[in-house]
C-alpha cells in the first residue's frame, strides 16, 4: 500500500533556469530563504500561470523549506492561484467604492458574455472571473484588471471591448 | 528655491511620465539625504517629531515619537519598513504617490533611515500595483547608480541597501506585525504587542514601519524646518495630506489639501458637490473602517480630535460619501463581506463574528431579516470592539455597522418589514 501511496502523490518538478535565476536573485534581498518563499511562488505563476502541487514542492525543495508551511503561505494570499487559470484573469473589485457605482451589473454583464462565474475559467481557458478586493482607484470606479493592466470608469461597452481584444489575441 | 506648499505633490502633474532620477535631482530632489547626515540621529528624529506629522495609515500617531521609541544600535541589522499595501476600501492615495514621484518616497526612506540608522530598507507593496511596481524598480536602480544607496552613500560612511517586496493580497499585511510576518515568508497573522516592532521586529531586530505618505514628508521637513512645515496647515495645523473623495459626487478625486480643512471645503470645493439628482446621506471620513458621519458634521474641521467627537475615527482621510439612493444595508453589507474575506482568522471575534454579521446582512437586504438580527448585530459590534481581538481589523470593521445601526435603524426596520426598497445594485 505505501508503495501505491508513494507512487501516485505528487512530486516536485524540476524548475526552470528561468525561474532559478528569478529565485536567486529575490535571495539577495534576504538574510533568510524562508523569506523569499512567497515571491518564488509568484515568480513560479508568472512562468506557469499557476502554482500545481509539483511547483509547490520544487519551490520548497529548493528553498529547503516545510511544504506544509509554505502550502500555509500560498493559500493564505489571495493572489497565489492553487488552480489552474485561464490565459486573462479577471480581476473586478467588488469593493464600496466599485459597489456603488455599479460592479454588480458589470459582474453580470461578464457572466453572461463569458458564462462564467467567480472563481470560474471558460472552456476555452480564456478567461478566469476573479473578485478582488478595492483596487485603489475609486475616484476612477468601477476599476477591474485583467492580467497585469488596470481598467478605469468601466462600463459594460468598455468591458466588451477589452473582452473582444483578448479575444483577438487568443 | 522657495520651499513649495505642496510638498508632497509637487512634482505630479497629470498625464506626464514620473520624473527619473536627473530630473527629480534637478528639481530640487535629494538634498534632504546630504542635509540629514549631517545630524545627529536623535536630533533628526527630535526635528520629524517637532513637526507635528502623524502616521497616515489612518492612526495618526506622532511619527517623531515612534521612531524615538528604536534602541540605540548594537551593531546587528536594523529596518526600515514602508508600508505600501495600500487595500483599505476606497483609499487611493499612495498609490499616487508612488506612480507618479516614486523618487520622492525613495529620498523619504533614504533620510529616514539615516535618522533610524538603518542598515535595509524595504517596501511591503501591493501586488496589484503593478504601475507602482514598475516605477519603483526603476527609481531604486537609479538611485543605487547614482550612489544613493549602497555602500557609502551619498559620500558618507553609512551603508544602505533597499528592495521592493510585491504582496499577494491581503488586507491584514497593512497592520504591520502582519507585515513583518509576511516579509518573513510566513503567515500574515498579527504579532502580540509589547514587544513593539521598533524593539522587536523583523527577524527579532529592531524595525521601524512606516505608511508610503508619511515617508514622502519627510524630505520636505528636513530640508525646511519644522516650522515650515507647521505653517503648511489650516487655521494653525501641521503640513499638508492627501484628501480625496469617492462614490457619487461631481469630481472625484485625491488632492494634496492643507491639514485642517473642514469636510465641506473638501467635499464640495475639491470635489464639486454631489452628483445632480444625489443628495448625501452619510460619508465615512477615512476608508471602509471608520464610523460613518452625517451631512450635519460636514463643518468640522479634518482633524483627528473633531472626528472622534462625532463618533468617527479620520483613518485615511479619503472620504466616501454614501448617496440618498444608495441602500446603506447595501453599503454596510459589502464593506462586512470584505472584512469577513480579509480577516486573517487568528482570533474568534474577527473570524466567527465577520461572517456571522454578514450573514444577517445578507438576509435583511433578501427580505428575510428578523428584528431580533438587530440587536444581535449591536451585540455582536462589542463583541468584536476594541481590547476583544488581537489587532484592529475587526474593530474597524465593526466601525460601519454599529454607527450604521444607529443612523440608519428605521432603514434596518424597513428592511425586516418590506424588504430592499433600493434598485440601483
Amino acid at each position: 500500500m505505501s508503495n501505491l501511496i508513494a507512487s501516485t502523490a505528487p512530486k516536485a518538478r524540476q524548475l526552470t533556469p528561468e525561474e532559478i535565476h528569478d529565485i536567486e536573485h529575490e535571495k539577495t534581498h534576504y538574510p533568510y530563504a524562508q523569506a523569499v518563499g512567497l515571491e518564488a511562488l509568484k515568480i513560479v505563476q508568472k512562468y506557469q500561470g499557476w502554482v500545481s502541487d509539483e511547483s509547490l514542492l520544487a519551490v520548497a525543495q529548493y528553498l529547503e523549506l516545510p511544504p506544509d508551511e509554505l502550502e500555509g503561505v500560498a493559500t493564505f494570499f489571495n493572489m497565489i492561484f492553487r488552480r489552474p487559470v485561464g490565459k486573462n484573469v479577471i480581476l473586478l473589485c467588488d469593493s464600496v467604492a466599485c459597489w456603488m457605482l455599479g460592479c454588480d451589473g458589470l459582474k453580470d454583464h461578464i457572466t453572461k458574455r463569458l458564462g462564467i462565474e467567480y472563481g470560474q475559467t471558460t472552456a476555452d481557458n480564456l478567461f478566469t472571473l476573479i473578485p478582488v478586493p478595492c483596487l485603489g482607484d475609486c475616484d476612477k470606479a468601477p476599476v477591474m484588471m485583467i492580467g497585469d493592466n488596470t481598467y478605469r470608469n468601466l462600463t459594460p461597452g468598455k468591458i466588451d471591448q477589452l473582452i473582444d481584444q483578448c479575444k483577438a489575441r487568443g | 528655491m522657495t520651499p513649495t506648499n505642496k510638498p508632497l505633490t509637487k512634482n505630479i502633474e497629470p498625464g506626464r511620465a514620473p520624473f527619473t532620477f536627473a530630473q527629480y535631482q534637478a528639481a530640487g530632489g535629494y538634498q534632504s539625504v546630504a542635509k540629514a547626515l549631517t545630524y545627529k540621529p536623535r536630533d533628526l528624529m527630535k526635528l520629524v517629531q517637532d513637526s507635528g506629522l502623524g502616521g497616515r495609515g489612518g492612526a495618526g500617531f506622532n511619527t517623531g515619537l515612534k521612531w524615538s521609541f528604536i534602541p540605540e544600535p548594537d551593531g546587528g541589522p536594523r529596518y526600515l519598513v514602508v508600508n505600501a499595501d495600500e487595500m483599505e476600501p476606497g483609499t487611493f492615495k499612495d498609490r499616487l504617490l508612488m506612480e507618479n514621484d516614486p523618487h520622492l518616497l525613495i529620498e523619504g526612506m533614504i533620510t529616514a533611515s539615516i535618522a533610524l540608522q538603518a542598515t535595509m530598507a524595504y517596501i511591503f507593496l501591493r501586488g496589484e500595483y503593478k504601475e507602482a511596481e514598475h516605477a519603483l524598480q526603476q527609481a531604486i536602480k537609479e538611485a543605487y547608480d547614482a550612489g544613493m544607496l549602497g555602500k557609502n552613500i551619498a559620500g558618507s560612511t553609512m551603508n544602505l541597501d533597499m528592495a521592493l517586496h510585491t504582496s499577494a493580497g491581503r488586507y491584514i499585511c497593512g497592520e504591520e506585525t502582519a507585515l513583518i510576518n509576511a516579509l518573513e515568508g510566513k503567515r500574515a497573522n498579527p504579532r502580540f504587542k509589547p514587544p513593539f516592532p521598533q524593539v522587536s521586529g523583523l527577524w527579532g531586530r529592531p524595525t521601524l514601519v512606516n505608511n508610503v505618505e508619511t515617508i514622502c514628508n519627510i524630505p520636505g521637513i528636513v530640508n525646511n524646518g519644522a516650522d515650515w512645515y507647521k505653517g503648511l496647515g489650516f487655521n494653525g495645523q501641521s503640513g499638508t495630506r492627501l484628501s480625496g473623495v469617492s462614490g457619487r459626487v461631481k469630481r472625484p478625486g485625491c488632492w494634496e489639501v492643507p491639514v485642517g480643512i473642514t469636510f465641506r471645503t473638501l467635499l464640495e470645493d475639491y470635489a464639486g458637490g454631489m452628483q445632480d439628482g444625489y443628495q448625501l446621506k452619510a460619508f465615512l471620513p477615512g476608508g471602509g473602517s471608520t464610523d460613518f458621519m452625517l451631512p450635519e458634521h460636514l463643518d468640522l474641521p479634518m482633524l483627528a480630535g473633531d472626528v472622534q467627537k462625532a463618533g468617527s475615527r479620520l483613518g485615511t482621510s479619503l472620504i466616501m460619501v454614501l448617496d440618498d439612493k444608495t441602500c446603506p444595508i447595501g453599503c454596510i453589507h459589502n464593506l462586512i463581506k470584505f472584512f469577513a474575506h480579509e480577516s486573517c482568522g487568528w482570533c474568534t471575534p474577527c473570524r466567527d463574528g465577520l461572517p456571522w454579521v454578514e450573514h444577517m446582512l445578507l438576509k435583511m437586504e433578501q427580505g428575510k431579516g428578523e428584528l431580533k438580527d438587530i440587536d444581535i448585530m449591536k451585540e455582536a459590534c462589542g463583541y468584536m470592539g476594541p481590547g476583544n481581538t488581537f489587532c484592529a481589523l475587526a474593530p474597524g470593521a465593526a466601525e460601519p455597522l454599529q454607527s450604521g445601526l444607529k443612523y440608519f435603524h428605521d432603514e434596518f426596520i424597513e428592511h425586516v418589514n418590506h424588504g430592499c426598497k433600493y434598485h440601483n445594485h
